[in-house]
């Protein structure tokens, strides 16, 4: 009897259909934490009518010599969608693991046949899904709102969606990666929020990449943020802008291969330092 | 690196398991037991067996070594040397199978606190191939009323039985129970009793560890007394301690002075007083030692070798 269990339970279907049984369970937490919502939902939306509204001054502004008048919100949407992209997966997932390791719900879940891929099914699940609403809510409030204008290319919306979801696979793997560093459960949003803010201050969210000192863009360019709200600014810019850029274009395929790099950075390091509890010798 | 042998093969060591002579009966067996921390023992050269169906409570005081040897047992932590077999299974092989077929309530968890009590179990009932229903496990452990309400809101006992519900939702062959009442008012605690009766004629098989000697009285078969690492007595609650320690307490008032003697006879002792005081000796009492006071005697005996045994006898009559 038990070997036709082990069957049923070990199956990779079975594992799936758990995992997405997770999915709907974790959101429903992730919306009944003020916190999350508040400091990783919330936020970029909240910053960038802020920015908007406080940099906007009146109408469209010229960024450059030669470049198109723009509003502020353009310019900072980019940026904004890139930040919501890092704080749904990273700062998300690294404070929400650390917690559960800490109160005990990890270990708790590592007594029960519950598989380590199903968890994490349910946790990519719970990103996915509130990443996506993220960046809906941002673009309504950014279009109807502030009085963005959206892309109306097949192209630009599929450097979207790639960016968009390499970022976020990116981020959520580098997220449950740092959710190993919190000692208390204290520690994890004291920890974490103020390294990812001084992580988008320095990437290009709330300010213009092009302004910061050459060096510390160099420094910004080793870590993944900077990459994405590039391709963000690709997406939503008009071209010209990219003369703004570090040497004067977009450069995608970077963005594609420093995602891809810290893609597997993270999964190497989520793989390794993963543990349903701190297991002793 | 502790196991030697066969043991190193899963298994091997399983198919020995079910074919060793007269051991299918145990769910639990534990052989010479080590853990160490640095130089430290928390548990050493431990060795009992647990029958299937049967309830065995491990006792002692803090930091003996009853947590660390129970979470062994359950996969959390791994040995430095000996044998231990959970449902022929070694518990550092145990897989997704082994663990649907135990229920864990840990000393101290987090709850979910932002899940209902009914959301959590429908969760944890979801992780199980033969889950219990919902509803009853709700009903079982008195939390009807609650069902709807988050966790968080629930007072220290009602969350307790939230982790004694989520610890039975899966049918478990084997359940184990790290001081599952404590932060319980009486009568909750005897609800709780009533609650593991069922679940033990269920056919259950309950490893308890607890502070409450009234508690193992109540319910185990057999107890252990775990100290400092080494187990210091283990047996069945009925004759636990040897007829040395069973044996029964006369004490009475003589010329203002309190006195008490233990005896094999005690009517027979009294009698004597009688005869001897010519008359109904003052505050006269028999009492036979509970499993506390035997429990509390085997502890501080251990704790200071040089203690007179009527002090002790004292002592547990005052904390009882």
């Amino acid at each position: 009897m038990s070997t036709v269990v082990m069957a049923r339970r070990g199956a990779p279907a079975n594992l799936i259909t758990q995992g997405v049984r997770r999915v709907g369970y974790e959101i429903r937490g992730y919306t009944r934490s003020f916190e999350t919502v508040f400091f990783t939902f919330l936020f970029p939306i909240l910053m960038l009518g802020l920015f908007s509204v406080v940099f906007g001054g009146d109408g469209a502004t010229s960024y450059g010599p030669g470049l198109p008048a723009i509003p502020a919100v353009q310019m900072y949407l980019p940026g904004l969608l890139a930040a919501g992209v890092l704080l749904s997966g990273l700062q998300n997932l690294a404070i929400d693991i650390a917690l559960e390791r800490h109160d005990g719900t990890l270990k708790r879940l590592g007594g029960t046949p519950l598989a380590p891929v199903s968890y994490f099914i349910g946790k990519i699940g719970q990103v996915l899904a509130t990443a996506i609403a993220q960046v809906i809510a941002l673009l309504l409030f950014a279009v109807f709102v502030l009085g963005a204008t959206l892309p109306d290319t097949v192209d630009a919306w599929m450097t979207f969606a790639w960016v968009f979801l390499l970022g976020l696979s990116t981020s959520a793997l580098l997220g449950i990666a740092i959710s190993a560093i919190p000692r208390s459960t204290r520690g994890a949003s004291a920890v974490v929020i103020p390294v990812v803010l001084i992580l988008q201050f320095i990437s290009g969210v709330y300010m213009f990449f092009w302004l910061l000192p050459e060096w510390l863009q160099n420094v910004a360019n080793l870590l993944p943020l900077a990459w994405m709200a590039k391709g963000m600014r690709a997406v939503f810019l008009p071209p010209e802008y990219a003369a703004l850029e570090q040497n004067g274009q977009w450069d995608l395929g970077m963005t594609a291969i420093v995602l891809a790099i810290w893609l597997v950075v993270g999964l190497v390091l989520s793989r390794v330092t993963f543990r349903w509890i701190r297991r002793d010798a | 690196m502790g196991d030697a042998g066969p043991a190193q093969w899963p298994l091997v060591r399983e198919w020995l398991t079910r074919n060793a002579g007269g051991m299918e009966n145990d769910a639990v067996r534990v052989r010479n037991l080590r853990k160490t921390y640095g130089s430290r023992a928390a548990v050493d050269d431990v060795s009992f067996e647990i029958s299937a169906g049967e309830t065995f409570a491990l006792l002692g005081p803090n930091g003996a070594g009853k947590s660390t040897t129970v979470e062994i047992l359950e996969g959390y932590r791994r040995r430095t040397s000996g044998e231990v077999d959970v449902l022929g299974v070694d518990p550092n092989h145990g897989g997704l199978d082994w663990k649907s077929r135990l229920g864990i309530v840990l000393q101290s968890t987090g709850n979910a606190a932002t899940f209902t009590v009914r959301e959590q179990l429908r969760q944890f009932a979801g992780y199980y191939p033969r889950a219990r229903d919902v509803e009853e496990v709700i009903a079982a452990v008195g939390l009807q009323e609650k069902a709807n309400t988050r966790i968080a809101k629930l007072s220290g006992g009602q969350q307790r039985r939230v982790d004694v519900a989520l610890g039975i939702i899966g049918s478990p062959e084997l359940l184990f129970l790290d001081e599952p009442t404590t932060g319980f008012d009486p009568q909750a605690r005897r609800e709780f009793w009533a609650l593991i009766k069922r679940l033990q004629n269920d056919g259950t098989t309950i490893l308890l560890t607890t502070h409450y000697l009234d508690e193992a009285a109540q319910l185990a078969d057999r107890v252990a007394v775990i100290d400092r690492g080494r187990l210091q007595a283990i047996g069945p609650v009925a004759t636990f301690g040897g007829d040395q320690a069973r044996m029964p307490v006369v004490s009475w008032t003589e010329a203002g002075t309190r006195y008490q003697e233990r005896v094999a006879r005690p009517a027979e002792f009294v009698r004597a007083l009688v005869e001897r005081l010519g008359g109904e000796p003052e505050d006269v009492e028999i009492r036979r030692p509970s499993l506390e006071d035997i429990y509390l005697e085997m502890v501080t005996e251990a704790a200071d070798e040089s203690v007179v045994p009527s002090a002790a006898a004292t002592d547990t009559e005052v904390s009882a």
